[in-house]
């Protein structure tokens, strides 16, 4: 069973009809009473601060923060990933849930001139091992659209680098039932596919 | 490794694709979410689809042709064609589009741009652009004017410049298409292809005029553009993606 968290957070389309491909009926949920057990989904696209303002009016909040307690399998994408860690920069700094230490910081444009922000488009995954890549070749590429990148603190958080502005960021984290992606599996052909696959089946403890 | 993208162009016309040669002429060539699919599976990084007889017929784009290619598709769709405002982009996100082409009606409104960024975010704002080659005046530095409405109306505007602007407003990405190559096969317009490419901080998709594997290798190596659009050499040149792809592979572009 697997619940899409819905906080406002830009539009859930493509990521429910990702799990439908897989056979999947995934239940979108507005308010955090509705869950229901079972595996979570926590996308989003847009900024930090309206992204955790929806969260919290949702209660969604403390339902993240129990599940993950409680080491029920969470996949965070995009914004989602940029919420678990404690906090971004961006919107002037947003306190984060802060399930992952560290924060979110944007591309610094001085450090590469030639390289477009947002970071749009298809790039490679070098892989730290971990059962969601199970199946996929290890530097196979992803679907990416953002101008920020989570800076974790602790290496061990970290199951994917991804090159792009003069950075090698983190762009897939895991940490306990935990795993999130900066990249959209959803949007990111068979490789992708693999990784929503792989997460249906995690046994995260 | 940022990788450079092959965007296939599905020309949907009363539901069909079509391959048109400088806007006219156009023959039938399949079912736009049927051929979509195939080409996801070949590989291709990025579909669009351009509604090009929604605007005439004063009509949104096909709503339920959208919703078929989001439940189809594993990659990111972008529509064009018939959106008339911010409601049109709205339905057409909403059942499932990744990004929404604006051409004439950027340029006539040029706010729906701003108000596009504002509501869904700058990466779901493509802005097409049909550029026409003319001599170089005051108004018309680059030598490239801005044509809408199919290639059929002038603006008087520059091309370079208009990228710019668009881009401030808000356009998260350009779909550069160059009038007097489109269809024709002899290669993508590298000048202003180049020059767009070096002047806005936004992605960069070359279009018209692709005939052959050297003529992505040369957009992307010579005018840098960061995705390529394809047509007719997949439809019905007889290339596969993987065929342009392994091309691309061989002259050490980087592609997936």
């Amino acid at each position: 069973m697997v619940t899409i968290l819905d906080y406002g957070a830009g539009n859930l389309t493509s990521v429910r009809l990702a799990f439908e491909r897989l056979g999947e009926t995934p239940t979108l949920i507005t308010r955090a009473d509705e869950w229901r057990g079972g595996r979570i989904v926590f996308p989003g696209v847009g900024s930090a601060a309206s992204g955790m303002a929806g969260l919290r009016a949702r209660g969604f909040d403390a339902l993240l923060r129990r599940a993950a307690d409680e080491g029920v399998p969470i996949l965070g994408v995009c914004l989602g990933m940029q919420l678990l860690l404690e906090g971004s920069e961006e919107d002037g700094g947003v306190e984060g849930l802060g399930l992952i230490p560290g924060r979110c910081v944007r591309f610094d444009p001085t450090r590469d001139p030639t390289a477009k922000i947002p970071h749009m488009g298809w790039n490679t995954v070098d892989q730290t091992p971990h059962p969601l890549w199970a199946g996929i070749p290890d530097g196979a590429a992803f679907y990416f659209v953002h101008s920020f990148f989570a800076r974790p603190a602790a290496e061990t958080d970290i199951a994917g680098r991804t090159e792009h502005c003069g950075e090698r960021f983190a762009s897939a984290l895991t940490h306990g039932s935990l795993f999130a992606t900066q990249f959209h599996p959803e949007r990111s052909g068979e490789a992708g596919a693999a990784l929503l696959r792989n997460f249906l089946s995690w046994e995260a403890r | 490794m940022l990788l450079k993208r092959l965007i296939v162009c599905l020309d949907v016309r009363n539901g069909r694709v079509t391959k048109g040669v400088r806007f006219q002429g156009n023959v039938d060539v399949g079912d736009p979410v049927e051929m979509a699919a195939r080409y996801c599976a070949d590989g291709a990084d990025e579909i669009v689809f351009y509604d090009i007889t929604a605007s005439a017929e004063r009509r949104a784009c096909d709503l339920d042709m959208v919703a078929r290619a989001a439940r189809a598709l594993s990659v990111p769709f972008t529509v064009g064609g018939g959106i008339r405002g911010v409601e049109d982009m709205r339905a057409a996100l909403l059942a499932g589009a990744d990004k929404v082409s604006l051409n004439s009606l950027a340029v006539q409104t040029p706010d729906i741009l701003t108000q596009g960024a504002k509501a869904f975010g700058s990466q779901c704002v493509v802005l097409g652009m049909d550029a026409k080659r003319v001599p170089v005046t005051a108004t018309i530095p680059s030598g490239y004017e801005v044509v809408i409405h199919g290639g059929r109306t002038p603006t008087g505007r520059d091309a370079l410049a208009w990228a710019k602007e668009a881009v401030d407003r808000g356009a998260g990405e350009i779909c550069l298409n160059a009038i007097d190559t489109d269809g024709v096969r002899q290669g993508y317009e590298l000048d202003i292809t180049g020059l767009v490419a070096q002047a806005v901080p936004v992605p960069v998709i070359a279009s018209g005029g692709a005939g052959a594997i050297q003529h992505l290798v040369d957009v992307f190596q010579i005018a840098r553009a960061d995705a390529a659009l394809v047509a007719s050499m997949v439809h019905t040149m007889g290339f596969t993606c993987q065929s342009i792809k392994d091309g691309l592979r061989q002259a050490g572009i980087p592609v997936r």
